[in-house]
């Protein structure tokens, strides 16, 4: 194709890129380099049903007089990303100074909201991908030696998690897991432990998380690596049965290499999914002992006073953290784009 | 003029003068309300609508994140709702970004029915008029009481003794809640206890925060004690999920919001023995103080300041239609109305006996107390899981809050 053709060819996508994905990042950029301008605070009465009492109040028209001049507020530069609730750096070093094991310094990180976050946002991401890629290619593997007559009804049933709003999924579990819920009630039946509960403590809130997650990200993987099942040449498989190898055999090398590239794929697409993760906790009300990125940007945008610089630099934060998890496979994509160019 | 042409035209005219009459008084004018959906404020909305007619539009959105709309909707030119409604919390964005249009003038021509203490004075102006209190209280069961042999308690080291008898004799393992879910309902118990405690928030005027003090150990320590009490969930807990533990008899003691008591007294959903046996009494104090450990909190309407005059005055015409004491007045059970000749009800007994005490405090209000109960809301539950002391926790709300405080604008 010439450069020209390929470019008027490529402009109505490219365009779409620039105004729905490459501005918007560059607006939350800008964002997250700038403060909210000084507050001209004043001391007034303020009188209710309660009676009066003396407090403070922002001097509105003073307020936006001084901000004139200055519309997006004060440049900060860096500040936001290394201040206490990103990656705060004065905090981290002192951490690291007061500490005398590592152990002390990995607690004291996590009493930092952006570590924290990050701890769970990662332990999350790399439990639930690989576990519902196993599972959803184990369920494939099973509905496809399914008779024909019951696969269809199957396929449905299997692909209900997906189906499911991810908020109300978890807000449904939420219930069935409380201490008088069909599932915690039977849990402390089976291990005899009438004061067990799944949502009191750090530990078994991020196990019902995770385990929540893979039930909700299988069905994908489930469905993307049955489609590819059925593009497995029949010829191979019957050399290989041929050839004596057992069903494990076949499925070892002649499937899985064929679905690999299905494979990286739904890695790719479900790491992603994963490290957005952000429905669960709040159908969770897992706040307490699990946050992620996505949920400290909620956050920040939903409290009483919205603090948008701040949830500006957790998102870029993010866009970074998703590029650096992408990064091994994505240079792999290319290095194999590369040869076959060669 | 044909006879159906006449007929149709005194038919005109019948329905214009009942509209006429039905307008208050009012020719024209656009009202539109944003608000939180809660039955009192429902009642509010069909009082306003019966302003409705002959050129005046009423129209109202209610929901319960109102709160994250209300800024942005006022901002805009002409702002998208003419009303508001705003709480002792709410009010404050809207106060510091200037949204709100001072009231003095339509106080002076149309309110002669509001009560003084109604109208919410900031700087001398009337900035909002409010129509409902609320606080948090005690709610108890007289049957488990008389059980365990022991009087209502005054205070929460008498709720801690209460609710340690009624465990020791086996009634309940978990007796006492209060709404602990983990951010705002956490924060809002330490607001309570810690006021109580005596304790202020902020360094005498300045937005430096001062809560790690013995005040703010010794609240912690109290609300660690008190949900021991508590089903280990706890920390999941809000409005929603204690009324039901409570409706369910699961409980024989607990800190919940007034506004709860009237859909709690109505037995529907409550397990039988709950609604006959529950009391609804005044807000505890704490360590020997005198001032009940609670806020009190005050429900109005705002009239936003980005509509036309003529909008402002029909929106503040309606508003104050909508709660006078003839609209009102039979949905006493609804909510503790602050208007002329309401009178209590089985409901609204621990809202008013807290108010009777008089020492209780308001919510307070200043621009940056919203990122003081967020920086609560973030930190506190390290403490309760035992990951953190109560002094370390406490240090940590503070640098919390200063930096949010900063980027806000508040702090240098």
């Amino acid at each position: 194709m010439k450069h020209r053709t390929f470019f008027w060819f490529i402009l109505p996508s490219l365009s779409a890129m620039v105004l729905f994905i490459a501005l918007p990042i560059v607006s939350v950029l800008i964002q997250s380099v700038f403060v909210a301008p000084s507050q001209v605070l004043v001391t007034t009465q303020s009188c209710g049903p309660f009676g009066c009492t003396e407090t403070t109040t922002v001097d509105a028209a003073a307020t936006a007089k001084a901000a004139e001049a200055h519309p997006l507020g004060r440049f900060n530069g860096l500040g936001t990303y290394l201040d206490r609730a990103h990656l705060a750096t004065a905090e981290v070093a002192q951490a690291w100074h007061d500490s005398p094991t590592l152990g002390a310094f990995v607690r004291a990180l996590m009493t930092l909201p952006f570590y924290s976050a990050l701890a769970f946002t990662l332990t999350y991401t790399f439990a639930v991908t690989p576990v519902a890629l196993l599972l959803g290619l184990a369920v494939a593997l099973a509905v496809n030696a399914l008779p024909r007559a019951i696969r269809g009804p199957t396929i449905f049933v299997s692909l209900l998690p997906m189906i499911v709003t991810p908020l109300i999924g978890s807000l449904i579990l939420f219930w069935m897991i409380d201490a008088r819920g069909i599932i915690g009630a039977t849990l402390q039946w089976l291990l005899n432990d009438p004061g067990l509960s799944l949502k009191a403590s750090p530990a078994l809130t991020w196990l019902t998380l995770i385990l929540y997650g893979i039930w909700q990200q299988a069905p994908f993987a489930f469905i993307v690596f049955y489609a590819g099942l059925q593009t497995v040449p029949h010829e191979t498989l019957e050399a290989a049965m041929v050839d004596g190898a057992s069903r494990w055999e076949r499925v070892r090398y002649v499937v899985v290499p064929h679905l690999a590239p299905l494979i990286v794929f739904v890695a790719l697409i479900e790491l992603m999914d994963n490290f957005r993760v952000f429905e669960p906790i709040v159908g969770f009300s897992a706040e307490a002992s699990a946050t992620s990125l996505s949920y400290a940007i909620y956050s920040d945008l939903s409290g009483e006073v919205p603090r948008f610089g701040s949830a500006a630099a957790t998102s870029i934060l993010t866009v970074i953290g998703v590029a650096i998890l992408l990064a091994p496979v994505l240079v792999r994509t290319w290095r194999d784009f590369n040869r076959k160019v060669v | 003029m044909t006879f159906w042409k006449i007929s149709a035209l005194a038919a005109a005219a019948v329905l214009a003068g009942s509209a006429a009459y039905a307008g208050c008084g009012l020719k024209s004018g656009k009202v539109a309300f944003l608000g939180n959906d809660f039955p009192a404020v429902q009642d509010v909305v069909a009082g306003a609508k019966t302003c409705a007619g002959d050129g005046v539009t009423v129209s109202a959105n209610l929901n319960k994140d109102y709160q994250k709309l209300q800024v942005a909707a006022l901002t805009a030119n002409p702002a998208q709702y003419s009303a508001t409604h705003v709480t002792t919390s709410s009010i404050v964005p809207l106060l510091s970004a200037g949204l709100l249009r001072p009231l003095d003038d339509l106080v002076a021509k149309y309110g002669k029915d509001l009560e003084p203490q109604q109208l919410i004075k900031i700087d001398g102006h009337v900035m909002a008029v409010a129509f409902m209190a609320n606080t948090q209280h005690l709610f108890y069961r007289k049957d488990i009481l008389a059980k365990v042999g022991m009087e209502p308690p005054k205070t929460y080291e008498d709720v801690l003794k209460v609710a340690a008898a009624v465990k020791a004799k086996g009634i309940m393992p978990y007796p006492f809640a209060l709404n602990t879910k983990a951010g705002w309902n956490l924060a809002e118990e330490f607001v309570n206890m810690y006021l109580g405690e005596g304790g202020s928030f902020f360094k005498p005027g300045s937005a430096e925060p001062s809560i790690n003090n013995p005040a703010g150990v010794k609240t912690l320590t109290m609300l660690k004690d008190l949900v021991a009490y508590s089903n280990p969930d706890y920390l999941t807990y809000d409005s929603n999920a204690t009324q039901a533990l409570w409706e369910s008899g699961n409980l024989a003691l607990a800190t919940l919001w007034g506004s709860r008591g009237g859909s709690i007294l109505d037995g529907k959903g409550a397990a039988p023995g709950v609604v006959e046996n529950t009391v609804l009494a005044g807000a505890p104090t704490v360590g020997g103080g005198k001032i009940p450990a609670t806020t009190l909190w005050w429900d109005g309407f705002a009239i936003a300041k980005n509509v036309s005059e003529a909008d402002a005055e029909a929106s503040f015409v309606t508003m104050v239609h909508a709660i006078s004491p003839e609209n009102i007045l039979p949905h006493s059970a609804d909510a503790v109305w602050l208007v002329k000749g309401y009178k209590p009800t089985p409901a609204s007994a621990g809202v008013i006996a807290t108010l009777q005490e008089g020492s209780a405090k308001s919510y307070p209000l200043y621009p940056y107390m919203g990122l003081m109960h967020t920086a609560l809301g973030d930190t506190l539950p390290k403490f309760f899981q035992g990951q953190q002391t109560a002094e370390q926790t406490l240090a940590d709300a503070e640098a919390a809050y200063t930096t949010a405080a900063k980027a806000k604008g508040f702090l240098k």
